[in-house]
């Protein structure tokens, strides 16, 4: 079970928490202007990399905050912990 | 004497104390301080159970958590547990326990015969015998089959025990009280780390309880006992003995089993848990976990009597049990031939020691001058049916196979050892743990890990003592240091560490591949614990599952409650023999928590029966009690289905219809999920989340709504009320309620920061007591004599405030039901009161309460949709003929809102998707059953294509006849349409007609 960071409670058991997906996946303004493929694009295609992802997460029963997380799929290890708004830290921080 | 191979002196038990126990129904004594296993070795019992497939007999084998053939069932009734190893079970006095498998009894099994079909019987045989034909195989082999293999009886009893549970945070968690673990834990504790040291034993020491070690001046034993007495005195330390680290997972976390009142069995006091769950997340953990003893693979190797060389050592030096009077060793490292001066120095005679190296170390060779050593010797055969009586001896060629013409020897026990495995399965489950195999000491070892894991002493293949403790020292200070703890010494200097006296004798031959005759390999056991021999891996390589885990499934090698602690790697070594590849090639299956079988009541500890999972209770709920309700469960609520008068369900319901539809009832919608909005944003945030606006609602009147997942799809739907310009009161279904205010919470957080918008869910603070039907206005009326409820100054989709029975409440002229009705919103703690207030104001006009399965059949009669019954997640506003509540913004003819971009994706735009439509069965008295698929006509080769399916059917008390929802292709252009549902018994044909049932222009609704 993971121990994630949450950056307004501290330390808290994975059970804590609600996964949300890849994170920065912004909503297009203008739905409109997109295409089929476009719109699909945003709303079903998803990164599955077998390294650094940046994910976002809500600590449900804890502070019920959104917030992401920069987290290795392949080790578990969660390498930061920012809060929404917040640039995503430069990955080259991290081997 | 009753226990005839129990040694006058010695051993870690109190002779002066006597525990009374039975096996297989007969009475025996023992001593504290035994186990099970010891117990039954002192008194002689040499067959424990029968094995799992041939029901040959078996003995005792091991000494701990590993042992794979001497399987019980302890207890009986509601305490019985099956599958217990006796070598981990403590003795408590009254214990009972029987042999497993054994049928009519562990001396005459009938099931032994098959033992000698043996060779019928191979890997895979089940699969390639009882395929065809299958209705055989599950009226004759299935039944014939479980009855005769499968492991002890699961329990029909609740368990009667109580179990806990705990959490705790430590530094640094040493797994294995060994001397590498003692160590680690001493060095750890005194920088002032937070440390917990667990062991799977009731005494610290692993190994040094096993046999002497010389530490410093005095027996290990001691040392051992020294360094639990300091560590007992650390603050900052827990001593966790008899607990079980069964499970290591992602981010240091850490499941272990701690037994408490086990010891005492069922007599244990009520209020003592039997066991402890314990979840630990540790900064850093020391793996200690030592190391388990290989048997090596040889024709009649199952025998009772043959038993790891570490196990006889156990016995004899800590339980002060003989578990033979003449024994013959066949070990192929010099480490155990220690084993053969203990036995000698408790008056065992040593008949031989066999190892097939063609030379011991010299120190080894001393320990057992005198002796008879078979050097370059292998054993190829065994006899004894109850027991060991005699092996056989062949000269080892130079090819590895036996040769030369067979000595025999006569003797009771059989000591046997093919070196060490470091015990790795916590380090393999979790934290990415990758082993590696040592050429050198021909075992796995750690490799890689992700977890913050140190591995010391034998864990980490390290035999030697004086290395356990070094290793285990400089762990535990690394660990404390890197948790921020300075250096272990009183002076900041670290400590000394004891002498030992240790030799160098601890190297491992390479694991050969055992040397088997084409006969013998079809009794040369590899998984004692399933019955697997060497012939099933062969066959299993030849057959082409020459993968290890393909091997493993084949041959069942490894699996069941055992998991392979003894067996898996011999197996692989066959394996690897067998397809010519190395066993580093060959790799191991994986490894997977529990390290030993966890009973469910610890995991479940108290959450069980009522507290399994929270139950959620209307303030009315003890009234539709007292009234007989039949309740039934919606998400984690009860709510009353239907209030029964002496009737059935189906009586019941119609008669709460038609009190809804001709006079007044009354239904508790508490459950209604409710969430207040605020702030300055909250209309543009509704209207971005719903398909219909909320901007333009004016004060004080209510709307129904709809929101959509931004896929399209129908997510959830309620009334809502505007109760200021800047407040909303939002009603969602019971089931969505936490998942709309998450969504809300979501989208507030995430996408739109920038709105100022505060959600509050309100759902347990207010009661709901609806009032429905064409009389609800008098009732309330006697009720609310200052509220003016004519249809023109209070008229439907409105919100008042007033007084009802004295009690301050919101009433909304909404309803679920197409009749007049008023949603009696009151504050939950006086929602009884309101409630009693209405049933006694109402008994004028004959009230009824009404429940849930009224509700439905009335909305389902107004066409009005449930949300997870009408929906599935693949329907849209529009497939449901929702297309007009979609909302236009005149200053903003582009209003986004979620799913609106999708409405018109290609598929959710096609022609010909499902639509929701009424279903009218050509005979009245017809009520289809939910879920029946519909095709367009009969006839023709089936599968015929299915063009919808029933969601919602039900006989319609006022409508005086069968009806149903149905969402059927292009259903909106096929009204008049007929379909058919055929069923298992019957054909029923219906027509298609529009979704509204009842009070189509809905002059009954507007009251």
């Amino acid at each position: 079970m993971l121990l994630i960071p949450c950056p307004w409670c501290g330390p808290r058991d994975e059970v804590e928490f609600g996964y949300g997906g890849e994170a920065h996946i912004a909503r297009p303004t203008d739905p409109d202007a997109l295409d089929d493929s476009a719109w699909a694009e945003y709303l079903f295609m998803r990164d599955n990399p077998k390294g650094l992802l940046t994910e976002r997460w809500v600590h449900r029963n804890g502070c019920r905050r959104w917030f992401n997380l920069l987290r290795d799929t392949v080790s578990h290890r969660i390498l930061a912990a920012y809060r929404i708004g917040e640039p995503p830290p430069a990955r080259g921080e991290f081997p | 004497m009753t226990q005839p191979f129990r040694l006058q002196v010695g051993g870690l038990i109190d002779r002066g104390q006597i525990l009374n126990f039975r096996f297989d129904g007969r009475p025996y004594e023992g001593h504290p301080g035994d186990t099970l296993a010891s117990a039954l070795l002192a008194n002689g019992v040499r067959v424990v159970a029968r094995s799992f497939k041939y029901h040959r007999p078996r003995g005792i084998v091991s000494a701990g958590a590993e042992e794979p053939a001497a399987l019980v069932q302890l207890e009986t009734g509601a305490h019985t547990e099956p599958n217990r190893r006796p070598t981990d079970i403590a003795l408590y006095d009254g214990l009972r326990a029987a042999g497993q498998h054994a049928w009519p009894s562990l001396g005459f099994d009938v099931g032994a015969l098959i033992g000698g079909l043996g060779p019928l019987v191979p890997a895979g045989f089940y699969y390639k015998t009882f395929i065809q034909p299958r209705a055989l195989w599950r009226a004759l082999w299935e039944p014939a089959l479980r009855r005769m293999a499968g492991l002890g009886e699961a329990p029909t009893l609740p368990d009667p025990s109580r179990y806990d549970k705990r959490h705790v945070h430590c530094d640094v968690m040493v797994i294995g009280g060994g001397p590498a673990g003692l160590a680690a834990a001493l060095a750890a504790g005194r920088s002032g780390a937070r440390v917990i040291l667990a062991d799977s034993d009731s005494v610290f020491g692993g190994a040094l309880l096993r046999r002497f070690y010389r530490i410093g001046d005095g027996e290990g034993a001691q040392w051992a006992a020294g360094a639990v007495a300091e560590l007992a005195t650390m603050p900052e330390l827990l001593l966790l003995p008899e607990t079980t680290v069964t499970g290591l997972y992602d981010g240091n976390y850490l499941v272990a089993v701690e037994r408490v009142g086990e010891r005492l069995g069922p007599a244990a006091p009520a209020g003592l848990p039997r066991q402890r769950l314990w979840h630990i997340r540790a900064r850093r953990i020391v793996l200690a976990t030592g190391a388990l003893e290989r048997p090596p693979v040889f024709p009649d190797n199952d025998r009772p009597g043959i038993m790891l060389a570490s196990a006889v050592e156990s016995y004899l030096h800590r339980h002060a049990v003989m578990p033979g009077r003449r024994a013959v060793l066949f070990v192929n490292n010099d480490d155990s031939y220690r084993v053969a001066a203990t036995l000698a120095a408790a008056g065992i005679a040593v008949a031989a020691i066999v190892d097939p190296r063609p030379e011991a170390g010299g120190a080894a060779r001393r320990l057992v001058e005198g002796m008879p050593l078979y050097s370059g010797h292998v054993v190829v055969g065994t006899a004894g049916r109850a027991g060991l009586r005699r092996v056989w001896l062949r000269p080892r060629g130079r090819d590895g196979s036996a040769e030369g013409s067979a000595t025999a020897i006569d003797c009771d026990l059989l000591a046997v050892s093919g070196g060490w495995n470091p015990t790795l399965n916590l380090f393999a489950q979790g934290g990415g743990g990758r082993l590696r195999f040592d050429e050198d000491l021909a075992a796995f070892v750690p490799g890689v890990t992700q977890a913050d894991i140190d591995c010391v002493g034998a864990a980490a293949g390290s035999l030697g003592l004086g290395r356990c403790l070094a290793e285990g020292d400089a762990a535990g200070t690394r660990a404390a240091t890197l948790c921020g703890f300075g250096p272990s010494g009183p002076s900041g200097e670290p400590s000394a560490l004891p002498e030992t006296d240790d030799r160098e004798d601890t190297a491992q031959a390479p694991l050969a591949a055992p040397l088997l005759s084409r006969r013998g390999v079809r009794c040369a056991f590899v998984d004692l614990h399933n019955d697997v021999t060497a012939a099933d891996i062969a066959l299993a390589a030849r057959e082409g599952y020459a993968a290890i885990e393909h091997a493993k499934r084949y041959t069942t090698l490894g699996m069941g409650t055992d998991q392979g602690k003894t067996g898996n790697i011999a197996g692989l070594a066959l394996l690897a023999a067998a397809t010519g590849q190395t066993i580093a090639a060959t790799g191991t299956t994986s490894f997977r928590p529990p390290y030993v079988p966890v009973s469910y009541g610890v995991l479940a500890g108290r959450e069980r029966g009522r507290l399994a999972d929270p139950v959620r209770l209307t303030p009315m709920h003890d009234w539709h009690v007292a009234a007989g309700a039949v309740f039934e469960d919606v998400g984690q609520w009860k709510r009353p289905r239907y209030y029964p008068r002496g009737e059935d369900m189906a009586a019941a319901v119609r008669r709460e219809c038609l009190a809804a539809r001709d006079r007044v009832a009354l239904f508790d919608g508490s459950t209604l999920g409710k969430i207040e909005l605020f702030g300055r944003d909250a209309g543009r945030f509704l209207d971005r989340i719903y398909i219909n606006r909320w901007q333009n609602l004016a004060v004080g009147q209510c709307r129904y709504g709809v929101m959509c997942r931004d896929d399209g799809m129908v997510f959830d739907d309620g009334i809502g009320t505007r109760l200021a310009p800047d407040r909303y009161f939002l009603t969602t279904t019971s089931g969505n309620a936490a998942a709309v205010f998450d969504w809300f919470e979501e989208w507030l957080q995430t996408e739109w920061p920038e709105l100022e918008v505060f959600c509050n869910s309100v759902t347990e603070e207010w009661a709901n007591a609806t009032l429905v039907g064409p009389r609800a206005r008098d009732v309330l009326a006697a009720l609310a004599p200052r509220l003016a409820l004519d249809r023109a100054t209070f008229p439907f989709m409105r919100v008042r405030e007033a007084d009802v029975a004295g009690i301050p409440a919101r009433i909304f002229r909404v309803g679920f039901s197409g009749e007049l009705s008023y949603e009696i919103n009151v504050p939950a703690d006086r929602g009884l009161a309101l409630w009693e207030r209405l049933i006694e104001t109402g008994a004028a006009c004959d009230i009824a309460p009404y429940g849930t399965e009224a509700m439905h059949v009335m909305r389902a009669e107004k066409g009005y949709f449930i949300v997870g019954q009408e929906t599935d997640g693949s329907v849209t506003p529009l497939d449901l003929g929702l297309g007009l509540l979609i909302g236009r913004d005149p200053d903003n003819p582009d209003r986004d809102f979620l799913g609106r971009r999708s409405l018109a994706r290609s598929d959710t735009a096609r022609p010909g998707r499902k639509q929701l439509v009424g279903l009218l069965p050509d005979d009245p008295e017809e009520v289809l059953p939910e879920g029946a698929q519909l095709v367009a006509e009969l006839g023709g080769t089936p599968p015929l294509p299915m063009i919808g399916h029933v969601t919602s059917s039900y006989y319609g008390a006022r409508l005086g006849r069968g009806f149903a929802l149905a969402l059927v292709e292009g259903g909106c252009s096929r009204h008049g349409e007929p379909v058919w549902a055929p069923l298992p018994d019957r054909i029923v044909a219906a027509r298609i007609c529009p979704p509204v049932f009842y009070d189509i222009d809905g002059n009954r609704r507007d009251g």
